[in-house]
């Protein structure tokens, strides 16, 4: 019994802090899919809504407006061609009654549109049609409103073209990436070989000083490096974000080498008996046997260079040149704190790439994640 | 040395160069430039000049400095402790769950891979003092919730509840780690009848200790070098600077204020505070860390 109630408990604790967890992204997709007014209200709401009127058979998306409970009317002035909406008591013959600051009457001409007759029975509010501008409000009785569910999947496309130079950073984005895997899988593998699969007087000492490289923060490296990039003439190109993953990075050939030193040793012995290349080793015989390790590799570079902020801060000029991360960060500071729609919906761009890519390699993900840490 | 061994020596070194390669022209020459600038006055566009300890003494009369080593150094110390306690409690539930113990944990690890500037956009918004949702459900509780990011007092706090939203990187190495504790431990537990306390205490956190203290490590390194949150959420740093961490106006200093001398000096504190931490951690943990086979 007491066990039923400790494991209840466990799980009770669990989805409490899962939900936690979870809410901030529900909230970042609830916002992303509604209309602007909907992300500011209090209390606030979950799911995105629209309010549809009923027009000629056909179902008209609106807003809406101000309710009406007195008796008016729809007018239109015959001098300025505005509509109005005014109460019935401020007409008189065909005339609006309207008064200046001063406190002088004067008598407006008017045509009324509709008249509407408010009572406690039936309530009119101004409505405003979606899509139409603002002049363009009409009026409706309550009963003939209806609300729906209506997520607003248009704010994607609307934040991608808010965004500019949208296609141009995931563009400049997935390029780097390729390009940094593909440098970052190769040359640390053939580091990683050289530190595992042969025994050379001195290995160990130098793996040493290739891990301790690893504890010198960035910041201390960042000023020599943007001064040789701009020796090279280099800034504000992409090229000082890739071509250093073509030179093994400490932490990649650590993860390679701890998963090399597992293959048995009788494998390339027998290949060198029969006259194998040493290249020929790694490449055709070590290399296949190691794609797992290899895969986690590739997708830990994927990750640090899509979301690398710094890099692309410090590096880039040109706004056609950001990456994505540098991009949302871009429209953040020009459109933020407003168009929350529109952020929440960029930001989810961002994410979602990296949120799918772990949906289908999962297990290396977890697997890699482990390896860092247990073996470390 | 033999043949093979020559042989050996020269494969090996050929097969390293690109790490050779990327230690001299990207670790190396960095290191070295990086500390001969730090005792210059520069600003890339002109030669630097020798300035001896100037910028390392400016450091010491510069508010600003002071104010952001104190704004990072706040953070850590409640961001780490904070997040050890709450990955490792996470993943010793998680351990014991049986039912959607892989849901849970793709749950609690998803914000993890929500990318930095995505997250500080997200939370930027979630911690918006009027409609964000952190206010909206203190609301229902009936607590007027602060300013967040516009309230000086509460940046800081902002920015830690935000770490710990991506302690899940965190919870899935614990979790791997606790799975490597052997059972039969435990159960040898239960015969002597202890305690769920006395199982944690005296079984688990010593068996992985040796990863608490790995994350402890990652944990120092990466905290005291936090920039894209606070330079997303705060920008300049926030209002009266409450927020500007150290990585922010060294960064500032190096490609705002054009003063890379100074920002270097800064990188090399910096350096040394990781240094400092990281030998202090290492040597108040060493008799409390369990190694298997030791």
């Amino acid at each position: 019994m007491r066990r039923y109630i400790e494991r209840g408990l466990v799980h009770l604790l669990l989805l409490a802090g899962a939900s936690l967890f979870l809410l901030p992204l529900i909230w970042m997709l609830s916002t992303a899919l509604k209309p602007i007014e909907q992300t500011m209200s209090i209390p606030p709401t979950w799911i995105p809504y629209q309010y549809f009127v009923t027009r000629g058979g056909e179902s008209v998306p609106v807003r809406l407006g101000e309710s009406i409970d007195v008796p008016s009317c729809v007018v239109r002035r015959k001098d300025t061609g505005a509509r109005l909406l005014v109460p019935r008591s401020a007409l008189s013959n065909g005339a609006l009654r309207q008064s200046t600051p001063q406190g002088v009457e004067t008598l407006v001409p008017i045509e009324v549109l509709k008249d509407i007759a408010a009572s406690p029975d039936t309530v009119w509010v101004r409505v405003m049609p979606e899509n139409l501008p603002s002049s363009e409000w009409d009026v409706a009785e309550v009963g003939n409103i209806v609300r729906r569910v209506a997520p607003r999947w248009e704010n994607f496309g609307r934040a991608i073209a808010a965004m500019k130079y949208f296609p141009a950073y995931l563009m400049n984005t997935l390029l780097l990436c390729v390009l940094t895997v593909v440098g970052a899988v190769f040359s640390s593998a053939l580091a990683a070989y050289g530190f595992s699969r042969i025994n050379w007087p001195g290995r160990n000492k130098v793996f040493i000083l290739a891990l301790a490289t690893m504890m010198i923060p960035f910041p201390v490296l960042m000023v020599p490096m943007y001064c040789l990039f701009r020796w090279l003439g280099w800034i504000g190109t992409l090229r000082p974000l890739w071509v250093g993953s073509f030179f093994a990075g400490a932490f990649n050939v650590f993860l390679l080498r701890q998963f090399f030193m597992t293959l048995p040793k009788d494998l390339s012995e027998a290949a060198r008996i029969d006259g194998c290349g040493e290249f020929r080793i790694f490449w055709q015989i070590t290399l296949p046997l190691c794609r797992p390790a290899l895969m986690v590799v590739g997708l830990f570079q994927f990750m640090f260079t899509w979301n690398d902020f710094l890099g692309p801060l410090i590096y880039l000029t040109d706004q056609k040149d950001f990456t994505l991360a540098l991009g949302l960060q871009f429209f953040q500071s020009q459109h933020g704190g407003t168009e929350w729609h529109y952020l929440m919906a960029a930001g989810l761009l961002v994410a979602l790439p990296i949120i799918v890519l772990f949906f289908f390699t999962q297990r290396s993900f977890v697997e890699g994640i482990s390896m860092t840490g247990v073996k470390g | 040395m033999t043949r093979i061994e020559r042989r050996n020596l020269f494969l090996g070194l050929a097969f390293i160069s690109p790490w050779i390669v990327g230690l001299l022209v990207f670790t190396l020459y960095p290191v070295g430039a990086s500390l001969f600038f730090s005792f210059c006055d520069y600003d890339v566009l002109q030669k630097p000049v020798w300035v001896g300890a100037l910028n390392y003494r400016d450091m010491f009369t510069d508010e600003v400095f002071w104010k952001s080593l104190y704004n990072t150094l706040y953070f850590a110390a409640f961001a780490l402790p904070l997040g050890l306690v709450a990955s490792i409690l996470t993943a010793v539930l998680l351990n014991r769950a049986v039912a959607g113990r892989s849901v849970l944990r793709t749950i609690y690890f998803l914000p993890s891979l929500v990318p930095v500037v995505a997250g500080a956009v997200l939370w930027w918004w979630i911690l918006n003092g009027r409609f964000g949702l952190l206010n909206h459900a203190l609301r229902i509780v009936g607590i007027d919730g602060p300013q967040w990011l516009a309230d000086e007092n509460w940046t800081k706090p902002s920015l830690v509840l935000m770490s710990l939203w991506g302690i899940g990187n965190s919870v899935v190495i614990y979790l791997a780690a606790l799975q490597d504790v052997p059972r039969s431990l435990y159960e040898s537990a239960d015969i002597d009848g202890a305690s769920a306390w006395t199982k944690l205490r005296h079984i688990t956190l010593p068996l992985i200790s040796p990863v608490i203290y790995f994350n402890l490590i990652m944990g120092i390194i990466g905290s005291l070098q936090v920039f894209a949150q606070p330079y997303v959420m705060l920008g300049g740093g926030g209002p009266n600077r409450s927020a500007l961490f150290y990585a922010v106006y060294l960064f500032q200093n190096a490609f705002q204020y054009r003063q890379m001398g100074y920002a270097c000096a800064m990188a090399w504190i910096l350096f040394l505070i990781i240094l400092f931490l990281t030998w202090l951690a290492t040597h108040t943990s060493r008799k409390h860390i369990y190694y298997a086979g030791q």
